[in-house]
């Protein structure tokens, strides 16, 4: 899963290079709480599913937690 | 037979607020409103304007450049989600100013109201019960926001845009829809001083932001392709997409998705914020006052609102 959503964030961000780990936040990716909810919508397309938008959403770990539900 | 947009017309509170000028006021910044939202300016009512005097100047611009006479108009619908008045309805007040007696009402179907309120006008034009219609969307966002709220009160504007209809062939596509989500984006009447029920104080605007972005970029995108399915086109087939000024993220994220150049995508919402069913006719008016909109311009109306609605347009200008 974490491939998944680091494919998903480098697209988003074209930077094929970016880093992410579980404990990467999206504040550090410079990603606003729009740009989060773009991020889960081309997850959303990847993956073929539909994603419940949750606040507490601050991590890819947290990402994947609600993903693996 | 159905309706052409014969003329536009539209009217603001003569304020224009800055998001410098609000950050005067609140805890925000120019750089956190333009990046999250596109927007600089709203333009917001002061002193004694309100809607039903914004209506029937945005009327009076209509008419005249319809070239008919007041008294040619045979039904007047306005969209508003809350006229001067709980009743009459604005449409009424419209009415009473312009001295005419035809049918008049308010529709809300929130920012979707002009799609909504044309293809009601489209459904009597096409029937031959009416022959001119005038739409009026006017809307006073600053009396529904909480100003002490800063996500939300630097989001929206005041104003108002008509239009008149007449008969024509314009329209090719439209559809309506709402799905239920009413608790994303409301608000809440008081009780009045009722000793039957619990005192309830009137509320504000609420809105939960990322759902309705979500909503909003989702259902763009679902209904465009509706409605180009419907009528055997691509998306690069569109001239221009209308598209409904919330956010200028919602717009770029949908422009995004449908894979379209930022031309065919205009915005003046950086000049007035989100004024609900107002902005997608005081665009039009914009863009057919340039001179972008001619006749043969293939146009795509995308409005989405609280309920949440949508309201998907196909127009060919005449």
């Amino acid at each position: 899963m974490l491939d998944k959503i680091t494919k998903v964030i480098r697209d988003y961000k074209e930077d094929p290079d970016i880093v992410i780990t579980k404990d990467t936040t999206f504040a550090e990716l410079e990603l606003d709480s729009l740009a989060t909810v773009e991020l889960v919508m081309n997850l959303e397309d990847e993956l073929g599913i539909t994603i419940e938008l949750d606040q507490n959403i601050k991590t890819v770990g947290d990402l994947i937690k609600i993903l693996e539900k | 037979m159905g309706l052409r947009i014969l003329s536009t017309g539209i009217s603001l509170p003569k304020t224009a607020v800055s998001n410098d000028r609000l950050a005067t006021m609140m805890n925000t910044s120019d750089q956190w409103i333009s990046s999250r939202t596109g927007i600089k300016y709203r333009h917001i009512a002061s002193g004694d304007e309100n809607l039903t005097s914004l209506s029937i100047a945005a009327a009076g611009t209509a008419i005249e450049r319809a070239a008919i006479r007041v008294s040619d108009i045979d039904m007047i619908i306005c969209s508003t989600m809350c006229g001067d008045y709980v009743f009459p309805s604005l449409a009424c007040c419209v009415a009473e100013a312009l001295g005419v007696t035809c049918p008049a009402f308010d529709l809300n179907a929130a920012c979707s109201g002009f799609i909504y309120a044309l293809d009601i006008a489209d459904k009597f034009i096409s029937t031959g019960r009416s022959k001119h219609i005038l739409i009026v969307c006017a809307e006073m966002m600053s009396r529904l926001c909480d100003w002490t709220d800063r996500s939300t009160c630097v989001l929206f504007g005041d104003g108002a845009a008509a239009c008149v209809v007449g008969e024509g062939n314009a329209i090719k596509y439209i559809n309506l829809t709402s799905d239920g989500h009413t608790h994303l984006l409301y608000q809440q009447v008081g009780s009045g001083n009722s000793p039957f029920r619990p005192q309830k104080e009137p509320g504000f605007l609420v809105m939960a932001g990322q759902d309705v972005f979500k909503f909003a970029v989702s259902k763009v995108g679902q209904q465009t392709e509706l409605a180009l399915q419907a009528l055997n086109l691509t998306p690069d087939d569109i001239d221009l997409y209308i598209l409904h000024q919330a956010n200028k993220r919602i717009i770029d994220s949908a422009r995004a998705r449908l894979e379209q150049p930022e031309e065919k995508f205009p915005t003046n919402i950086d000049r007035y914020g989100n004024t609900s069913s107002v902005t997608i006719p005081l665009l039009l008016d914009e863009l057919l006052e340039a001179g972008s909109i001619k006749k043969g311009t293939k146009l795509l109306l995308s409005a989405f609102g609280a309920g949440m609605t949508t309201g998907t347009c196909v127009m060919i200008w005449e």
